[in-house]
């Protein structure tokens, strides 16, 4: 199988790979590029936990092909914090215990993130149908809504 | 070791506080490693091919063609992992449930594997395995599986603890029986009684990181194990004892765990990755997709039960029975023992008997699951508990109390109680707001008690003072939820620094002494007890060290707040010397301080909680929601409120995925027709309410904090409460789990027609 060239832009920075043509974005992110943030935790689009943002859309990248990421822009985890400064929703779930083992995590914040881009002011009803794409197994999701709704308050503040 | 467990009661100044965890930044920025996060320089990809039968010889498997495609480095079967078990029946059956050695005993039975240098050369090479299986009848339904004409399993199985061993061989591997009093005296005593029978479907744990792991295999015998364990050192035995490596010589190390809930107590994959590196000479990463997971690893047992309990009319039980078979997928467990165990546990009677069967089927061997087999006892129980209640036309919560276990009590299982919780959980739902608030139409209201036992176990920690002061603790015990957090708190506590100070880690199997795993809500209890004993042992060095410094007699030091104090008049000029300046000197006072311990921590506190939820059903289509659920459970002490708070959360919802709609469904060929997050489906956020928490916290007598585990009873009550609930909604009593909506509509179909 010849590799597909794809040049994208992952996390503001300008990225070129070759990947086989039926390789997922996943597998690009984690086993090429080293971003290992995104999980696997089904493979079927099922759990969120590879949450990415493409192009400003929420997308399980394990459904999306390596070579789509073509001339795109990628937004994943590790881009999510700017330096040493915490975005507001990692802050937010850290203060909350909006996590136990941590693993869904990653596809929370991003796909919270795209959730708040688009809505800033979500209800409680708005954050569990928005985040409803995302398995987590530890929390009863309780306090993970709250620190989306924490979250909102400081956003909307700043 | 002079270290004395027993609870004083103190003022805390860092316990029962809520800081940030210390591993908490690199989960929300990604960088926490989790089992597939990890690699290593010429690895290679390892996949298991899997038995499409529920129940088949296996007659010869071909490899050859696999062995030839290019890019394949190794392929094992059985052969591969001989059996150096040496008539350890347990450790056989981890064997073969790790690779089949004669027949596959489910769909999903490992039967060889590979390594290749990409995950699409692994995937073909399986397809070029040839495996010639002869098809042998299957059972999976528990009951069918425990009837004598059932299709048998193992020949070699003859059902223990029966008064006479059987002559014919049987799926049901164990009758046990708890108890004490005459039943027929107590059922000759009651006004009413009440009997019932309950059946629960099988669960997986769900945890959302798949089985993982990294092995590496060298020529001289030594070898590394990165792997998504709870358990590093017992899957060091494990495997060493498999694979005949010494246990010295293998090196585990404990990733960052995305879940186990007791699904990652058992070693699965890992002798299998080991197995593959030794054959291909090289590092083998193997990860289950989640069709594995389902179809391979752990789910609990599907049970059938029967209960039968009788009060006089002024609501005392004078007797109480309980017949229980459980599966345990086609290993024997002790899964119906526990079950037996648990069932009464809350209640002070004096006439008790359970009776548990355990049985096995073509499924895959049952992994314990938070609190194993303790929910299905307690959905059945607590159900006639409600119907009895109702019989006599008592409150619900009143009847409980009245027959709550108390200090004192002999447990249905033996053992007499200690200052618990059952009580006080009762009391404290009795008062709460929950209780009094309004229903509409269509929505019910359920309450329902739980026990666990807790766990306390073999622990070793190590506790290093560097020289600027700072405090790094390594733990033995894997961090599953939030750990870290409240072991820095205990030894911040116990030093009296500030928990910024402290920095705890998890050691790997080569670094710290032998711990058992995290199961049995064992990690924050034991570790504690381990982690105050450690600070203690590093307080006499600091205490020895301070007056090295001031050349006045140790005797005359205490440590106070973190300090060394000079006591009597006679030292009024000298003052207190900090941890930081202590160590500051330690190059010159006799190097480095450090405080160790081993221990094994008896004493686990049991642990009681009870339930409240309230339902509403859709007459219409059978959907249940839960829209309020509250948790009232015991903690002993809480160390870090909010971790203790998601750990009542986290079961709580567990239990509700349980109850309403988590099921392995079979198909007729023995295979799971259901093994994705699509068709398989845990709750989601919009499937649930907030979920209210209250801590009590009655001091278990045996830790020096008054800890309690906290991590497994919260997941014991909801599938009674919501039976409970839905049964008070719809005015049917529902007996079978989940509560699924064809089960809700079939009960409302079955009371319309009468």
């Amino acid at each position: 199988m010849a590799g597909v060239a794809v040049s994208t832009t992952i996390n503001g920075d300008a990225v070129e790979y070759l990947c086989q043509p039926d390789e997922t974005l996943l597998e690009v992110l984690r086993d090429r590029l080293g971003l290992t943030g995104a999980k696997e935790g089904c493979g079927t689009g099922d759990c969120g936990a590879c949450s990415v943002i493409v192009d400003g859309r929420l997308v399980c990248s394990c459904l999306v092909l390596g070579a789509e990421a073509e001339g795109r822009k990628v937004e994943t985890i590790e881009g999510m914090a700017h330096g040493d400064q915490l975005h507001p929703l990692q802050q937010k779930f850290l203060e909350h215990a909006a996590l136990q083992c941590g693993i869904c995590t990653p596809g929370f914040l991003i796909a919270a993130k795209d959730l708040l881009a688009k809505n800033p002011s979500p209800t409680e009803e708005e954050i569990r149908f928005g985040l409803a794409g995302n398995l987590c197994r530890c929390t009863g999701y309780d306090k993970i809504v709250r620190a989306v709704q924490d979250a909102a308050v400081v956003m909307k503040g700043a | 070791m002079n270290f004395d467990p027993r609870f004083t009661g103190r003022n805390f100044s860092s316990v029962g506080t809520r800081p940030i965890r210390p591993d908490g930044i690199d989960k929300v920025t990604g960088r926490a490693r989790y089992g597939a996060d990890f690699n290593m320089a010429g690895q290679l990809v390892g996949r298991v091919l899997r038995s499409p039968h529920a129940h088949a010889v296996i007659k010869s498997i071909d490899t050859s063609k696999a062995e030839k495609l290019a890019g394949v480095k190794a392929v094992i079967t059985a052969k591969d992992l001989p059996d150096l078990t040496d008539g350890d029946a347990a450790m056989y059956d981890i064997l073969d449930n790790s690779m089949a050695r004669k027949k596959a005993l489910y769909d999903g039975h490992a039967v060889a594997a590979v390594a290749a240098i990409d995950a699409r050369i692994a995937r073909q090479a399986l397809k070029l395995i040839e495996v010639d299986y002869e098809v042998l009848p299957h059972v999976t339904d528990v009951d069918e599986a425990a009837q004598h004409h059932a299709p048998l399993i193992n020949d070699q199985v003859f059902t223990e603890g029966l008064e006479e061993k059987p002559a014919k061989p049987s799926n049901v591997t164990k009758r046990t029986q708890f108890g004490h009093g005459d039943v027929h005296k107590g059922f000759a005593q009651a006004d009413f009684i009440v009997e019932r029978s309950f059946k629960t479907e099988q669960t997986h744990q769900g945890y959302i990181e798949p089985h993982a792991c990294v092995a590496s295999v060298n020529p001289d015998g030594t070898a590394d194990l990165w792997v998504c364990t709870q358990g590093h050192f017992v899957y060091r035995q494990h495997c060493a004892q498999l694979l005949g490596l010494e246990a010295s010589k293998l090196r585990v190390t404990s990733s960052e765990i995305g879940g186990g809930f007791g699904g990652k107590t058992h070693v699965w994959a890992e002798p299998v990755a080991l197995a593959l590196s030794r054959k291909a000479g090289r590092p083998v990463k193997l990860v289950m997709t989640r069709d594995e997971v389902f179809r391979a690893s752990g789910p609990t047992s599907a049970t059938s039960i029967d209960v039968r309990i009788g009060a006089r009319k002024d609501g005392t039980i004078t007797a109480a029975e309980a017949t229980l078979r459980y599966s345990a997928g086609p290993y024997a467990g002790s899964w119906a023992e526990i079950g037996a165990m648990t069932a009464f546990a809350c209640y002070k009677l004096e006439n008790v008997k359970t009776v548990g069967f355990e049985v096995l089927v073509n499924r895959p061997k049952t992994a314990a699951y938070r609190a194993p087999s303790a929910p299905m006892a307690a959905f059945a129980v607590e159900s006639s508990i409600d119907e009895l209640a109702k019989e006599l036309g008592m409150d619900a919560v009143d009847f409980r109390i009245k027959n709550a276990a108390q200090e004192g009590t002999r447990a249905s299982y033996g053992p007499v109680y200690g200052p618990i919780g059952i009580g006080p959980t009762l009391e404290a739902v009795k008062k709460h707001p929950h209780m009094k608030a309004p229903l509409k139409a269509n929505q019910g209201r359920g309450m329902a008690c739980g026990f666990w036992f807790n766990f306390g176990g073999q622990t070793c920690t190590d506790l290093n003072i560097g020289m600027d002061g700072s405090v790094s603790l390594a733990v033995g015990t894997v961090d599953v939820g939030g750990s870290r957090a409240s072991l820095s708190l205990v030894a911040a506590e116990e030093l009296g620094i500030d928990y910024g100070n402290v920095k705890a880690i998890v050691a790997d199997t080569s670094s710290l002494g032998y711990n058992d795993m995290t199961d049995g809500s064992r990690g924050t209890f034991s570790s504690s007890m381990a982690t105050i004993s450690a600070a203690r042992n590093a307080i006499k060095i600091l205490r020895d060290r301070a007056a090295q410094m001031w050349d006045i007699p140790v005797d005359d030091v205490t440590w106070e707040k973190g300090h060394a104090i000079a006591k009597g008049e006679k030292y009024g000029n000298l003052s207190p010397l900090s941890l930081k300046d202590i160590a500051a000197k330690s190059g010159t006072t006799g190097g480095p301080i450090a405080g160790h311990s081993e221990l094994v921590a008896d004493g686990a506190g049991v642990s009681f909680a009870t339930h409240i939820c309230d339902i509403e059903v859709d007459p219409e289509t059978g959907a249940a929601r839960v829209i309020r659920y509250t948790v009232v459970q015991d903690a002993g002490k809480a160390v870090h409120p909010t971790y203790v708070e998601g750990q009542y959360q986290g079961g709580a919802a567990q239990g509700i995925g349980w109850a309403l709609n988590e099921e392995y469904i079979y198909g007729k060929d023995g295979r799971l027709q259901n093994a994705g997050f699509l068709d398989y489906r845990i709750p989601v956020c919009s499937d649930l309410p907030m979920i209210d928490t209250q801590i009590l916290e009655i001091p278990n007598p045996n830790h020096p904090y008054g800890v309690r585990g906290v991590g497994e009873t919260s997941i014991v009550p909801p599938l009674a409460a919501i039976a409970n609930a839905v049964s008070n909604a719809v005015g049917v009593r529902m007996t079978h789990i989940p509560m699924s909506p064809p089960r809700i509509l079939a009960a409302l179909d079955a009371e319309r027609e009468g």
